[in-house]
């Protein structure tokens, strides 16, 4: 199964629902895969202290030109939508920033003068959190692109053998988001009972019903402004599957990076309880 | 002399756009006769490399000399490259950027300005 955990709305509390789920199910004896697709700040390591074993670098192409064999006709600048090549007089200027890694520039070349380099834009980290297999990316300061990270990311899936992959995803309803949430058989969405909470989970709502995944919410600082979040619920026939209090007790335990359900077997349970009633709902669980 | 400037709209009334990569029209004037054409600018639609795609359409246009408010690095570099002299005019009307170029009021370019200055 693999399960996404997002939320629209950045600072909800989707990396302490994901490790406090992954580090319960773990406890509790199953294989879980962890995979933190927040590429540009990826912090679920903080809490699960995985030790990586692994880095391998996400490289995308970016056009280099024979300058030998061109002819300066500008068919390749005239096809790049993203303006990645520009042909001056006797010169062909790339600007490898802007390129989007597609290589339409070498089909359409009618002297075959264009050939793909390779630039590294971020890696791949690989380890395990004790029995928590665990997997990161990681985008380099500067670079436009995460997508091409996060599909590196999701590209070793197809072999695993674990119970559950949960996949941290970053905020917000973008593409970065869909490429972390896509191919997902359930997706968890995080939200907080404020009016920003509510409305970026509206946001999420409707992306994941675009992507046809099935959803349930989880309220964290859940308190006595629920009812933003219940009435939206109710209208748009989603599930609640939990409530994590606003309290000073799991504030502190995440200051100092602890998953507060390693120290509160209650909270284990809770979220044991919830996996299990996803598995029985969920027709694509296995 | 033919040159391009860079307008915010289509005749010799329309002020000269001070961004090159995003400005709507490039008029093509001839500065002895004011006969001009109205070329549309397709950086001013681009998602992104706006000053790029710009450069690239103005090179097309047969003139070496070009007057806006300033071109970013980008662009800067594919006008260079295609041997454009760039100058620099006020934003006033176009017909007063001619006469400033005809008395060489105009301060060639030479270094590029802010990278996506001209960005919405």
């Amino acid at each position: 199964m693999k399960l996404a955990v997002l939320s629209g709305k950045g600072g909800t509390g989707k990396t302490t629902v994901a490790v406090n789920l992954a580090s319960s199910l773990a406890e509790k004896g199953e294989k879980v895969l962890f995979l933190d697709t927040d590429v540009e700040e990826p912090n679920a390591g903080l809490y699960l202290k995985p030790v990586l074993e692994e880095s391998l670098p996400v490289t995308i192409p970016f056009p280099e030109i024979d300058q030998e064999n061109c002819d300066y006709c500008g068919e390749c600048a005239n096809f790049c939508q993203f303006n990645a090549l520009a042909v001056a007089e006797g010169v062909v200027l790339t600007f490898p920033e802007l390129c989007h890694g597609c290589g339409g520039c070498v089909l359409v070349c009618p002297k075959e003068a264009i050939q793909e380099g390779k630039r590294e834009i971020g890696v791949v980290e690989k380890g395990w959190a004790d029995s928590i297999k665990f997997w990161q990316g990681r985008l380099n300061i500067g670079e436009p692109f995460a997508v091409p990270v996060t599909r590196y990311l999701k590209n070793g899936l197809a072999d695993v053998q674990e119970d559950i992959v949960i996949i941290d995803a970053p905020a917000g309803v973008s593409c970065p988001v869909i490429e972390a949430v896509r191919d997902s058989d359930f997706a968890l969405l995080v939200t907080e009972p404020t009016p920003f909470g509510r409305h970026d989970l509206e946001l999420a709502l409707k992306m994941v019903d675009h992507l046809g995944i099935p959803s349930g919410v989880v309220i964290n600082r859940a308190g006595k402004n629920n009812d933003l979040i219940s009435e939206l619920c109710q209208e748009r026939n989603v599930p609640i599957l939990l409530e994590i209090e606003f309290s000073k007790l799991l504030a502190s335990l995440g200051s100092i990076g602890v998953p507060f359900s390693r120290v509160l077997p209650q909270w284990q349970d809770r979220f044991w309880g919830m996996y299990q009633s996803l598995k029985e709902g969920c027709p694509c669980a296995s | 002399m033919r040159i391009g400037i860079s307008a915010a709209s289509k005749d010799l009334d329309a002020l000269l756009d001070p961004r090159f990569g995003r400005c709507p029209y490039f008029l093509i004037v001839d500065t002895e006769t004011k006969e001009f054409e109205v070329v549309d600018n397709p950086g001013n639609m681009a998602g992104g490399g706006a000053g790029i795609r710009a450069a690239q359409a103005f090179l097309q246009l047969g003139t070496k000399e070009l007057v806006t408010g300033q071109a970013g690095p980008n662009a800067f570099e594919v006008l260079v490259e295609g041997g454009v002299k760039i100058y620099q005019a006020p934003q006033v009307k176009i017909s007063e950027v001619i006469e400033l170029y005809k008395n060489g009021d105009l301060k060639q370019i030479t270094t590029p300005g802010g990278r996506g200055r001209g960005s919405r």
